[in-house]
Protein backbone atom coordinates (compact mmCIF):
# COMPACT_ATOMS: atom_id res chain seq x y z
CA UNK A 1 0.00 0.00 0.00
CA UNK A 2 1.24 3.93 -0.65
CA UNK A 3 2.36 5.28 2.68
CA UNK A 4 0.70 8.83 2.99
CA UNK A 5 3.29 11.60 3.01
CA UNK A 6 3.00 14.97 4.77
CA UNK A 7 4.76 17.43 1.65
CA UNK A 8 3.68 20.56 3.44
CA UNK A 9 3.79 22.12 7.16
CA UNK A 10 2.69 25.17 8.57
CA UNK A 11 2.05 27.00 12.09
CA UNK A 12 1.12 30.78 13.27
CA UNK A 13 2.51 32.38 15.77
CA UNK A 14 0.70 31.42 19.00
CA UNK A 15 -0.05 33.49 22.07
CA UNK A 16 -2.52 36.43 21.61
CA UNK A 17 -3.63 37.57 18.63
CA UNK A 18 -5.73 39.83 17.17
CA UNK A 19 -7.19 37.78 14.53
CA UNK A 20 -9.84 35.74 14.52
CA UNK A 21 -10.30 31.92 13.64
CA UNK A 22 -11.19 31.99 10.55
CA UNK A 23 -8.16 34.79 9.72
CA UNK A 24 -6.03 32.06 11.93
CA UNK A 25 -7.17 29.48 9.56
CA UNK A 26 -6.33 30.73 6.28
CA UNK A 27 -2.96 32.07 7.60
CA UNK A 28 -1.68 28.79 8.28
CA UNK A 29 -3.38 27.07 5.28
CA UNK A 30 -1.68 29.54 2.84
CA UNK A 31 1.37 29.05 4.48
CA UNK A 32 1.29 25.24 4.13
CA UNK A 33 -0.05 25.18 0.77
CA UNK A 34 2.97 28.05 -0.18
CA UNK A 35 5.65 25.68 1.72
CA UNK A 36 4.57 22.43 -0.52
CA UNK A 37 4.09 24.93 -3.56
CA UNK A 38 0.55 22.99 -4.47
CA UNK A 39 -2.39 25.22 -5.82
CA UNK A 40 -5.64 25.42 -3.49
CA UNK A 41 -7.73 24.08 -6.16
CA UNK A 42 -5.67 20.92 -6.48
CA UNK A 43 -6.94 20.20 -2.52
CA UNK A 44 -9.53 17.14 -2.48
CA UNK A 45 -10.77 17.04 1.11
CA UNK A 46 -10.01 19.76 3.92
CA UNK A 47 -10.44 19.35 7.02
CA UNK A 48 -10.80 22.14 9.89
CA UNK A 49 -9.29 20.88 14.06
CA UNK A 50 -11.47 22.74 16.36
CA UNK A 51 -12.77 22.53 19.59
CA UNK A 52 -15.47 25.24 20.64
CA UNK A 53 -15.38 28.01 17.72
CA UNK A 54 -19.06 28.34 18.22
CA UNK A 55 -18.82 28.93 21.81
CA UNK A 56 -15.94 30.91 21.69
CA UNK A 57 -16.55 33.39 19.38
CA UNK A 58 -20.19 32.26 17.83
CA UNK A 59 -18.40 30.80 14.46
CA UNK A 60 -19.76 28.03 12.96
CA UNK A 61 -18.89 25.89 9.51
CA UNK A 62 -15.61 27.01 9.84
CA UNK A 63 -14.39 24.23 7.10
CA UNK A 64 -16.50 26.04 4.58
CA UNK A 65 -15.33 29.57 5.11
CA UNK A 66 -11.37 28.41 4.71
CA UNK A 67 -12.39 26.89 1.74
CA UNK A 68 -13.91 29.87 0.09
CA UNK A 69 -10.73 31.95 1.32
CA UNK A 70 -8.05 29.32 0.27
CA UNK A 71 -10.00 29.01 -3.43
CA UNK A 72 -10.03 25.41 -2.50
CA UNK A 73 -13.45 24.82 -3.86
CA UNK A 74 -15.34 22.52 -4.36
CA UNK A 75 -12.74 20.84 -1.97
CA UNK A 76 -14.93 18.01 0.40
CA UNK A 77 -15.03 20.00 3.82
CA UNK A 78 -15.13 18.73 7.67
CA UNK A 79 -14.80 19.59 11.27
CA UNK A 80 -12.85 17.45 13.27
CA UNK A 81 -13.90 17.70 16.84
CA UNK A 82 -12.16 15.97 19.38
CA UNK A 83 -12.04 18.40 22.20
CA UNK A 84 -8.07 19.08 23.11
CA UNK A 85 -7.30 15.85 20.60
CA UNK A 86 -9.02 17.59 17.76
CA UNK A 87 -5.78 17.97 16.22
CA UNK A 88 -4.68 14.96 16.61
CA UNK A 89 -7.96 13.35 15.48
CA UNK A 90 -7.50 15.61 12.26
CA UNK A 91 -4.61 13.72 11.28
CA UNK A 92 -5.68 10.38 11.46
CA UNK A 93 -9.18 11.91 9.46
CA UNK A 94 -6.26 13.19 6.91
CA UNK A 95 -4.57 10.30 6.98
CA UNK A 96 -7.85 8.28 6.10
CA UNK A 97 -8.77 10.24 4.04
CA UNK A 98 -5.26 9.71 1.37
CA UNK A 99 -4.80 5.99 3.06
CA UNK A 100 -8.19 5.15 1.26
CA UNK A 101 -7.80 6.51 -1.74
CA UNK A 102 -10.70 9.10 -1.43
CA UNK A 103 -8.00 12.25 -1.47
CA UNK A 104 -5.11 12.39 -3.31
CA UNK A 105 -4.20 15.73 -1.55
CA UNK A 106 -5.79 16.87 1.71
CA UNK A 107 -5.14 19.97 4.16
CA UNK A 108 -5.44 19.32 7.60
CA UNK A 109 -6.11 23.08 9.55
CA UNK A 110 -6.27 23.13 13.38
CA UNK A 111 -7.02 26.52 15.13
CA UNK A 112 -8.41 27.93 18.33
CA UNK A 113 -9.43 31.77 19.26
CA UNK A 114 -9.17 31.49 23.11
CA UNK A 115 -8.02 34.85 24.68
CA UNK A 116 -10.83 36.91 24.11
CA UNK A 117 -12.31 35.41 26.81
CA UNK A 118 -11.65 35.44 30.43
CA UNK A 119 -9.34 32.40 32.35
CA UNK A 120 -12.61 31.91 33.94
CA UNK A 121 -14.68 31.83 31.00
CA UNK A 122 -12.23 29.65 28.50
CA UNK A 123 -12.05 27.05 31.78
CA UNK A 124 -15.49 26.76 31.66
CA UNK A 125 -15.80 26.05 28.03
CA UNK A 126 -12.88 23.37 28.33
CA UNK A 127 -15.03 22.13 31.05
CA UNK A 128 -18.11 21.28 29.38
CA UNK A 129 -16.90 18.51 28.05
CA UNK A 130 -17.38 17.34 31.69
CA UNK A 131 -20.23 14.74 32.78
CA UNK A 132 -22.91 16.17 34.35
CA UNK A 133 -22.03 15.03 37.75
CA UNK A 134 -18.41 16.49 37.81
CA UNK A 135 -19.66 19.55 36.01
CA UNK A 136 -22.28 20.67 39.16
CA UNK A 137 -19.28 20.46 41.32
CA UNK A 138 -17.26 22.75 39.53
CA UNK A 139 -14.69 20.15 38.15
CA UNK A 140 -12.42 21.66 35.68
CA UNK A 141 -9.94 20.40 33.80
CA UNK A 142 -6.85 21.81 36.31
CA UNK A 143 -8.67 20.28 39.46
CA UNK A 144 -8.27 16.57 37.43
CA UNK A 145 -4.77 17.45 37.11
CA UNK A 146 -4.22 18.77 40.78
CA UNK A 147 -6.00 15.54 41.75
CA UNK A 148 -3.93 13.42 39.34
CA UNK A 149 -0.41 15.34 40.37
CA UNK A 150 -1.19 14.64 44.48
CA UNK A 151 -1.86 10.82 43.50
CA UNK A 152 0.81 10.35 41.53
CA UNK A 153 3.14 11.71 43.87
CA UNK A 154 1.77 9.70 46.86
CA UNK A 155 1.94 6.23 45.10
CA UNK A 156 5.32 7.07 43.41
CA UNK A 157 7.23 8.71 45.99
CA UNK A 158 7.62 11.22 43.73
CA UNK A 159 9.23 14.51 44.81
CA UNK A 160 6.89 17.85 44.42
CA UNK A 161 10.31 19.06 42.23
CA UNK A 162 10.23 16.91 39.71
CA UNK A 163 6.94 18.26 38.32
CA UNK A 164 8.24 21.35 38.18
CA UNK A 165 11.41 20.78 36.04
CA UNK A 166 9.30 20.19 33.54
CA UNK A 167 8.10 23.40 33.14
CA UNK A 168 11.44 24.43 33.09
CA UNK A 169 12.49 22.08 30.77
CA UNK A 170 10.26 22.64 27.99
CA UNK A 171 9.80 26.35 28.95
CA UNK A 172 14.06 26.08 28.43
CA UNK A 173 12.93 24.66 24.68
CA UNK A 174 10.55 27.17 23.53
CA UNK A 175 12.98 29.55 23.88
CA UNK A 176 14.11 28.68 20.59
CA UNK A 177 10.94 28.49 19.35
CA UNK A 178 9.85 31.64 17.00
CA UNK A 179 6.52 30.53 16.94
CA UNK A 180 6.14 30.12 20.91
CA UNK A 181 3.67 32.12 23.27
CA UNK A 182 6.22 32.08 26.02
CA UNK A 183 9.70 32.78 25.01
CA UNK A 184 11.15 32.50 28.97
CA UNK A 185 13.36 30.47 30.92
CA UNK A 186 11.80 30.35 34.32
CA UNK A 187 14.18 28.18 37.05
CA UNK A 188 12.91 26.10 39.44
CA UNK A 189 12.52 28.52 42.27
CA UNK A 190 9.76 30.05 39.98
CA UNK A 191 7.82 27.56 39.47
CA UNK A 192 7.37 26.23 42.95
CA UNK A 193 6.99 29.69 44.42
CA UNK A 194 4.37 30.75 41.71
CA UNK A 195 0.56 30.28 43.25
CA UNK A 196 -1.25 27.65 43.61
CA UNK A 197 -4.14 26.87 41.11
CA UNK A 198 -4.81 23.20 41.82
CA UNK A 199 -2.84 22.30 44.96
CA UNK A 200 -0.61 20.75 44.57
CA UNK A 201 0.16 21.95 40.96
CA UNK A 202 1.23 26.39 40.95
CA UNK A 203 0.57 28.31 38.17
CA UNK A 204 3.79 27.17 35.89
CA UNK A 205 2.30 23.50 36.12
CA UNK A 206 -0.71 24.92 33.42
CA UNK A 207 -0.39 25.36 29.91
CA UNK A 208 -1.79 29.69 28.88
CA UNK A 209 -4.29 30.09 27.07
CA UNK A 210 -3.59 30.58 23.63
CA UNK A 211 -4.69 31.55 19.95
CA UNK A 212 -3.48 30.31 16.95
CA UNK A 213 -3.64 27.68 13.85
CA UNK A 214 -1.49 25.01 12.39
CA UNK A 215 -1.42 23.00 9.20
CA UNK A 216 -0.14 20.40 7.11
CA UNK A 217 -0.74 18.93 3.45
CA UNK A 218 -0.77 15.21 3.09
CA UNK A 219 -0.90 13.22 -0.16
CA UNK A 220 0.06 9.98 -1.16
CA UNK A 221 3.62 8.87 -1.06
CA UNK A 222 3.95 7.88 -4.62
CA UNK A 223 2.97 11.79 -5.67
CA UNK A 224 5.33 13.30 -2.97
CA UNK A 225 7.92 14.29 -4.98
CA UNK A 226 5.94 16.51 -6.82
CA UNK A 227 5.87 18.72 -4.02
CA UNK A 228 8.47 17.70 -2.01
CA UNK A 229 11.32 17.25 -4.51
CA UNK A 230 14.55 14.98 -2.71
CA UNK A 231 12.79 13.53 -0.36
CA UNK A 232 11.64 16.52 1.76
CA UNK A 233 8.36 15.01 3.00
CA UNK A 234 7.95 12.81 6.15
CA UNK A 235 5.41 9.76 6.34
CA UNK A 236 2.59 8.86 8.93
CA UNK A 237 3.91 5.29 9.58
CA UNK A 238 1.32 4.60 12.38
CA UNK A 239 -1.65 6.52 13.49
CA UNK A 240 -4.16 5.04 16.32
CA UNK A 241 -7.16 7.07 18.67
CA UNK A 242 -8.61 5.59 21.54
CA UNK A 243 -11.02 6.60 24.13
CA UNK A 244 -10.84 6.46 27.78
CA UNK A 245 -13.98 6.84 30.15
CA UNK A 246 -15.96 10.31 30.02
CA UNK A 247 -16.27 10.06 33.97
CA UNK A 248 -12.80 10.43 34.93
CA UNK A 249 -12.92 8.63 38.73
CA UNK A 250 -14.64 5.83 37.13
CA UNK A 251 -10.67 5.07 35.92
CA UNK A 252 -9.25 2.18 37.80
CA UNK A 253 -5.75 3.30 38.94
CA UNK A 254 -5.83 7.41 37.90
CA UNK A 255 -2.70 7.86 37.05
CA UNK A 256 -2.90 5.18 34.31
CA UNK A 257 -3.83 6.77 30.94
CA UNK A 258 -5.75 4.08 29.28
CA UNK A 259 -6.03 6.20 25.89
CA UNK A 260 -2.62 6.47 25.62
CA UNK A 261 -1.64 2.93 26.15
CA UNK A 262 -4.26 2.03 24.22
CA UNK A 263 -3.43 4.00 20.99
CA UNK A 264 -0.01 4.08 20.82
CA UNK A 265 -0.22 0.50 20.77
CA UNK A 266 -1.75 0.29 17.71
CA UNK A 267 0.26 3.06 16.16
CA UNK A 268 3.14 1.67 16.88
CA UNK A 269 1.87 -2.15 15.83
CA UNK A 270 1.23 -0.41 12.64
CA UNK A 271 4.58 1.19 12.09
CA UNK A 272 6.38 -1.97 13.20
CA UNK A 273 8.09 0.15 15.77
CA UNK A 274 8.41 -0.10 19.34
CA UNK A 275 9.21 2.45 22.29
CA UNK A 276 12.67 2.33 22.08
CA UNK A 277 12.89 3.24 18.21
CA UNK A 278 11.24 6.84 18.90
CA UNK A 279 13.68 9.67 18.77
CA UNK A 280 11.99 12.23 19.75
CA UNK A 281 8.37 13.09 21.64
CA UNK A 282 5.68 15.85 21.43
CA UNK A 283 3.75 15.04 24.23
CA UNK A 284 0.43 16.90 25.40
CA UNK A 285 2.19 18.86 28.19
CA UNK A 286 -1.30 20.68 29.19
CA UNK A 287 -0.21 20.24 32.53
CA UNK A 288 2.98 19.03 33.98
CA UNK A 289 1.46 15.71 35.40
CA UNK A 290 0.38 14.70 31.92
CA UNK A 291 3.95 14.60 30.43
CA UNK A 292 4.51 11.77 33.12
CA UNK A 293 1.76 10.41 32.50
CA UNK A 294 2.19 9.76 28.60
CA UNK A 295 5.82 9.16 28.76
CA UNK A 296 5.25 5.69 30.33
CA UNK A 297 1.59 5.28 29.13
CA UNK A 298 3.51 5.19 25.26
CA UNK A 299 6.20 2.74 26.67
CA UNK A 300 8.90 5.25 26.99
CA UNK A 301 9.25 4.65 30.77
CA UNK A 302 8.10 1.95 33.56
CA UNK A 303 5.04 2.68 35.16
CA UNK A 304 5.97 6.00 38.05
CA UNK A 305 9.02 6.07 36.71
CA UNK A 306 8.41 9.24 34.47
CA UNK A 307 9.31 11.51 36.42
CA UNK A 308 12.76 10.37 36.91
CA UNK A 309 13.47 10.52 33.54
CA UNK A 310 13.17 14.32 33.85
CA UNK A 311 15.09 14.35 36.78
CA UNK A 312 17.99 12.72 35.26
CA UNK A 313 17.80 14.65 32.16
CA UNK A 314 16.84 11.97 29.96
CA UNK A 315 14.14 13.68 28.51
CA UNK A 316 16.15 16.91 27.81
CA UNK A 317 16.56 18.40 24.17
CA UNK A 318 20.62 16.84 24.44
CA UNK A 319 19.33 13.98 26.35
CA UNK A 320 18.45 10.23 25.20
CA UNK A 321 15.38 10.86 24.41
CA UNK A 322 14.37 14.30 23.63
CA UNK A 323 10.51 15.28 24.60
CA UNK A 324 8.93 18.73 23.55
CA UNK A 325 11.38 19.86 21.49
CA UNK A 326 8.86 22.45 20.71
CA UNK A 327 8.16 23.94 24.18
CA UNK A 328 5.35 21.62 24.68
CA UNK A 329 1.83 23.04 25.26
CA UNK A 330 3.50 24.63 28.51
CA UNK A 331 5.50 26.95 26.44
CA UNK A 332 4.23 27.40 22.85
CA UNK A 333 0.81 27.86 24.07
CA UNK A 334 -2.37 25.32 23.46
CA UNK A 335 -5.27 26.60 20.72
CA UNK A 336 -7.15 23.53 21.42
CA UNK A 337 -7.65 22.57 17.84
CA UNK A 338 -4.41 23.62 16.37
CA UNK A 339 -1.79 21.91 19.30
CA UNK A 340 -1.92 18.52 17.95
CA UNK A 341 -1.42 19.53 14.37
CA UNK A 342 1.29 21.68 15.55
CA UNK A 343 2.89 18.65 17.52
CA UNK A 344 3.22 17.36 14.47
CA UNK A 345 4.87 20.29 12.70
CA UNK A 346 7.50 20.30 15.24
CA UNK A 347 8.33 16.36 14.32
CA UNK A 348 8.31 16.75 10.88
CA UNK A 349 10.70 20.12 10.92
CA UNK A 350 12.81 17.69 13.51
CA UNK A 351 12.86 14.76 10.75
CA UNK A 352 13.56 17.29 7.84
CA UNK A 353 16.57 18.93 9.80
CA UNK A 354 14.54 22.30 9.42
CA UNK A 355 14.03 22.59 13.52
CA UNK A 356 16.95 25.57 13.62
CA UNK A 357 18.18 25.59 17.36
CA UNK A 358 15.68 23.03 18.20
CA UNK A 359 17.82 20.60 15.83
CA UNK A 360 17.93 17.44 17.12
CA UNK A 361 19.21 13.76 15.99
CA UNK A 362 16.23 12.34 14.83
CA UNK A 363 14.39 9.73 12.21
CA UNK A 364 11.41 8.84 14.24
CA UNK A 365 9.17 10.78 15.99
CA UNK A 366 5.93 10.00 18.18
CA UNK A 367 3.28 12.55 19.21
CA UNK A 368 0.55 12.24 21.55
CA UNK A 369 -2.68 14.37 21.44
CA UNK A 370 -4.71 14.29 24.37
CA UNK A 371 -8.47 15.39 24.65
CA UNK A 372 -10.49 15.93 27.92
CA UNK A 373 -8.42 14.26 30.84
CA UNK A 374 -7.27 11.45 28.72
CA UNK A 375 -10.85 10.81 27.85
CA UNK A 376 -10.02 10.55 24.07
CA UNK A 377 -6.43 10.07 22.52
CA UNK A 378 -4.41 9.77 19.29
CA UNK A 379 -0.78 8.31 19.05
CA UNK A 380 0.93 9.36 15.78
CA UNK A 381 4.40 8.55 14.21
CA UNK A 382 5.79 9.99 11.81
CA UNK A 383 9.21 9.07 9.90
CA UNK A 384 11.87 10.22 7.59
CA UNK A 385 11.03 9.66 3.73
CA UNK B 1 -26.52 9.94 45.43
CA UNK B 2 -27.24 6.49 43.88
CA UNK B 3 -24.39 3.60 42.31
CA UNK B 4 -25.99 1.79 39.77
CA UNK B 5 -25.15 -2.14 39.83
CA UNK B 6 -25.50 -4.80 36.91
CA UNK B 7 -26.29 -8.28 36.96
CA UNK B 8 -23.02 -8.99 37.24
CA UNK B 9 -22.23 -6.67 40.13
CA UNK B 10 -20.23 -4.42 38.55
CA UNK B 11 -20.96 -0.77 39.84
CA UNK B 12 -20.62 2.39 38.76
CA UNK B 13 -21.15 6.05 39.71
CA UNK B 14 -22.94 7.51 37.92
CA UNK B 15 -24.42 5.14 36.13
CA UNK B 16 -24.53 4.65 32.65
CA UNK B 17 -26.79 2.90 29.37
CA UNK B 18 -24.99 0.38 29.62
CA UNK B 19 -22.70 -1.12 32.36
CA UNK B 20 -18.90 -0.20 31.08
CA UNK B 21 -17.70 -3.24 31.72
CA UNK B 22 -19.74 -6.05 30.38
CA UNK B 23 -22.83 -4.10 28.51
CA UNK B 24 -25.26 -5.45 30.23
CA UNK B 25 -27.92 -3.35 31.52
CA UNK B 26 -28.05 -2.10 35.12
CA UNK B 27 -30.70 -2.78 36.82
CA UNK B 28 -30.22 -2.34 40.78
CA UNK B 29 -29.58 1.21 42.35
CA UNK B 30 -27.22 2.02 45.69
CA UNK B 31 -27.95 4.74 47.74
CA UNK B 32 -24.27 5.88 48.32
CA UNK B 33 -25.58 8.66 50.65
CA UNK B 34 -25.76 7.43 53.87
CA UNK B 35 -22.46 5.44 53.54
CA UNK B 36 -19.08 6.86 54.42
CA UNK B 37 -16.50 6.70 51.66
CA UNK B 38 -12.20 6.99 51.82
CA UNK B 39 -10.28 9.69 50.44
CA UNK B 40 -8.77 8.59 47.10
CA UNK B 41 -6.78 12.07 46.34
CA UNK B 42 -8.22 15.37 46.68
CA UNK B 43 -7.30 19.53 45.36
CA UNK B 44 -8.05 22.89 46.14
CA UNK B 45 -8.72 24.49 43.12
CA UNK B 46 -8.11 28.66 42.92
CA UNK B 47 -9.34 29.38 39.63
CA UNK B 48 -12.75 28.46 39.08
CA UNK B 49 -15.27 29.15 36.20
CA UNK B 50 -18.37 31.28 36.80
CA UNK B 51 -21.01 30.58 39.43
CA UNK B 52 -18.12 27.98 40.82
CA UNK B 53 -17.33 28.74 44.97
CA UNK B 54 -13.66 30.33 44.79
CA UNK B 55 -11.58 28.19 46.23
CA UNK B 56 -13.41 24.89 45.12
CA UNK B 57 -11.97 22.05 47.27
CA UNK B 58 -12.57 18.52 45.72
CA UNK B 59 -11.99 14.81 46.46
CA UNK B 60 -12.47 11.80 44.96
CA UNK B 61 -13.45 9.01 47.29
CA UNK B 62 -14.05 5.25 46.93
CA UNK B 63 -17.09 3.44 48.29
CA UNK B 64 -16.77 -0.34 49.67
CA UNK B 65 -19.76 -2.30 48.50
CA UNK B 66 -19.96 -6.01 48.55
CA UNK B 67 -16.07 -6.21 47.93
CA UNK B 68 -16.71 -3.56 45.00
CA UNK B 69 -15.26 -0.13 44.87
CA UNK B 70 -17.06 2.98 43.81
CA UNK B 71 -15.64 5.70 43.08
CA UNK B 72 -16.95 9.42 43.15
CA UNK B 73 -16.12 13.13 43.14
CA UNK B 74 -17.55 15.81 44.73
CA UNK B 75 -16.39 18.93 46.60
CA UNK B 76 -15.56 19.11 50.36
CA UNK B 77 -17.46 20.95 52.71
CA UNK B 78 -15.97 24.24 53.77
CA UNK B 79 -13.48 24.33 55.73
CA UNK B 80 -12.73 20.53 55.46
CA UNK B 81 -9.14 19.57 55.36
CA UNK B 82 -8.20 15.59 54.26
CA UNK B 83 -5.58 13.48 53.85
CA UNK B 84 -5.79 10.95 51.49
CA UNK B 85 -7.03 7.73 52.89
CA UNK B 86 -9.34 9.37 55.40
CA UNK B 87 -12.86 8.35 56.06
CA UNK B 88 -15.30 10.81 54.42
CA UNK B 89 -19.58 11.18 54.59
CA UNK B 90 -21.61 12.58 52.25
CA UNK B 91 -23.44 16.01 53.26
CA UNK B 92 -26.35 16.98 50.91
CA UNK B 93 -26.52 20.69 49.03
CA UNK B 94 -28.93 22.07 47.33
CA UNK B 95 -26.82 24.01 45.10
CA UNK B 96 -23.68 22.61 44.38
CA UNK B 97 -22.62 26.11 41.68
CA UNK B 98 -24.80 28.72 40.44
CA UNK B 99 -26.57 26.90 37.61
CA UNK B 100 -27.15 30.38 35.29
CA UNK B 101 -23.56 31.50 35.27
CA UNK B 102 -21.81 28.77 33.46
CA UNK B 103 -22.31 27.58 29.62
CA UNK B 104 -24.04 24.67 30.35
CA UNK B 105 -27.95 25.09 29.80
CA UNK B 106 -29.43 24.68 33.33
CA UNK B 107 -32.27 22.61 32.25
CA UNK B 108 -30.07 19.99 30.43
CA UNK B 109 -28.88 19.02 34.19
CA UNK B 110 -29.07 18.77 37.97
CA UNK B 111 -27.50 21.12 40.27
CA UNK B 112 -27.66 19.34 43.55
CA UNK B 113 -25.56 16.75 45.29
CA UNK B 114 -23.55 15.84 47.86
CA UNK B 115 -20.55 17.06 49.17
CA UNK B 116 -17.80 15.35 51.51
CA UNK B 117 -16.87 16.08 55.22
CA UNK B 118 -14.21 14.43 57.89
CA UNK B 119 -15.78 11.75 59.83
Amino acid sequence: MDRVAIVGASMTEFGERDAWLCDLLAQAGRECLADAGAAPADVDHLYVSNMASGEFEGQTGAPNALAHDLGAMPAYTQRVDQTSASGGAGVYAAWQSVASGASDLTLLVGGEKMTHRTTSEATDVIASLTHPVEYKHGVTLPSFAGLTARRYLHEYDAPRESLAKVAVKNHRNGLDNPHAQFRKEVDLETVMDSPIVADPLRLYDFCPITDGSAALLFCPESLADEYAPDDQYTVVSGVAGATDTHVVHERPDPTVMGGAVESSREAYEMAGRGPDDVDVAELHDMFTILEFLQSEAVGFFEQGEGWRAVEEGVTDRDGELPINTSGGLKSKGHPLGASGVAQIYELHQQLLGEAGDRQVDASVGLACNVGGFGNCVTTTIVEEA
Amino acid sequence: MHAHRCPNGHVTYPGHELCPDCGEVQTDEIDLSDRTATVVTWTTNTATPPGVRQPNSLAIVAFEIEGESVRAIGQLVEGSDVEIGDEVRPVYAEELRDPDAGIREQASQEWDGYRFEPV
